[in-house]
């Protein structure tokens, strides 16, 4: 039971104008039966109009202990957001 | 239910102040609904738990298939044949998500194929009961996969994020395996007097066994405690179980079939129905490999295995010869 099939990772555009979406994953020998595989497993109703598949092994993820370091500097920055400055309402729609 | 044999470590639930700081966090999440994810911190239990939760989840789905794809050639039209094509087909989708899952925890899909296939894992103890006739295809639909639409509604809210997505999309798909399996009874319910012979002789035959896919009254089990402090089980085993029989009597009622339980009858002050007690005798004997098909599916899937060994490997070799070929040619 040595020779498995890789793990792939499958993205699909659900429909035109949308970005890719992360479903799942699913076993594959390449790249061109993953696509075949992930219409199988994750299109069964119209689910998609795109595919994408990437090999799992290929793909960095952030360490979960990397969350504060990465995310949190951007919690003081409040000002970066519309509803931080105050428009007087005579000034009308802005 | 699809996971019966679920024991997750035994030692009671520890309380807040029992834990260590890194447990503390990870229960102080759970409680608070976020959800855990493959690469954060989770007890060893948690993770054993949930691997053998989740693979018994998916050998269930895919053990599930052999009962109803054998009357795939047998349908009676075109149009039932390619639902159930289509059901089948389904089934073997809910196996991917959830092995997919799995996966996630650090077991290696060859692992869990490897313990189905050896005995060791288990799967649901209904798929080791025949399909006899066309109408147990009607029953297997409206029982089976309505006491799966029962728990697994629930795991879509499990602490664990890849069995939570992947039940989320499996409670998309189980909707029509119920109807349709319910449309097989309608019709055969309106059909001649032998026909409606054979839907409420599979009725009688699914009834118990779809009963006893909630597992055994979990009244005085540690485990199930652990697992609900853990969110990766929502309800009780019999809480379930009661939703299903109070949902199910009156569809056995508009169908003008009788439920076989002599016991059973409407309790007013509970606002459900009482029920006779379950032969759990016979469900042990299925669990522990006694069942009328256990050795038929276990077979069935050596089978597959070791007959599509072959076309695994073609496939892997011609994927790196390619892959040869594509860097030779840079
Ligand atoms: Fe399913
Ligand atoms: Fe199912
Ligand atoms: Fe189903």
């Amino acid at each position: 039971m040595s020779n498995e099939w890789p793990l792939w990772e499958v993205f699909i555009r659900g429909q035109h104008g949308m970005a890719h979406r992360h479903v799942g994953s699913l076993h594959a020998p390449d790249a061109e039966l993953a696509i075949n595989h992930a219409r199988d497993v994750y299109t069964r109703r119209n689910e998609g109009v795109s595919i994408w598949v990437a090999k799992a092994g290929d793909i960095t993820a952030s360490a979960p202990s990397a969350k504060g370091p990465l995310f949190e500097p951007s919690n003081s920055k409040v000002y970066r957001h519309p509803t931080f400055f105050d428009i007087p309402d005579d000034v009308g729609r802005m | 239910m699809y996971a019966q044999e679920v024991k997750s470590t035994g030692k009671g639930v520890k309380s807040l102040d029992e834990m260590e700081p890194l447990e503390r966090a990870f229960q102080e999440k759970v409680n608070a609904d976020i959800k855990i994810e493959p690469k954060d911190w989770m007890p060893d239990g948690y993770r054993k738990t949930l691997i053998r939760q989740i693979s018994q989840h998916a050998h269930s789905e895919i053990v599930g298939q052999l009962p109803e794809g054998a009357w795939i050639t047998r349908a009676p039209t075109l149009e039932r044949k390619a639902i159930l094509i289509a059901k089948v087909q389904d089934e073997a989708g809910h196996g991917l998500y959830l092995y997919c899952a799995a996966e996630t925890l650090g077991v290696s899909r060859d692992q869990m194929t490897e313990q189905l296939l050896s005995g060791k894992a288990k799967y649901s103890s209904i798929f080791n009961y025949p399909t006899l006739t066309w109408a147990d295809i009607g029953a297997i639909g409206w029982l089976v996969d309505g006491a799966a639409i029962m728990n697994q509604v629930p795991l879509q809210r499990c602490s664990f994020g890849p069995y939570s997505r992947a039940m989320i999309r499996v409670c998309k798909e189980e909707s029509f395996h119920q109807r349709q399996g319910y449309d097989i009874m309608m019709k055969l319910c309106a059909g001649t007097p032998a026909q409606k012979e054979i839907a409420q002789d599979a009725l009688d035959r699914w009834w118990q066994p779809s009963l006893m896919m909630f597992g055994p009254s979990d009244a005085e089990s540690v485990h199930s405690a652990q697992s609900m402090a853990w969110k990766i089980k929502q309800d009780t085993n019999d809480e379930l179980r009661q939703k299903f029989v109070d949902q199910t009597v009156p569809q056995a009622n508009y169908l003008g079939l009788s439920v076989p339980d002599p016991d059973l009858k409407w309790n007013n002050e509970k606002g459900g129905y009482d029920f006779g007690e379950i032969d759990w005798e016979e469900f042990f004997e299925v669990v522990s490999g006694n069942g009328p098909c256990n050795a038929d599916r276990m077979a069935a899937r050596r089978k597959a295995w070791s007959d599509g060994a072959w076309f695994r490997d073609g496939l892997m070799a011609h994927a790196h010869k390619k892959q040869a070929r594509n860097v030779a040619a840079e």
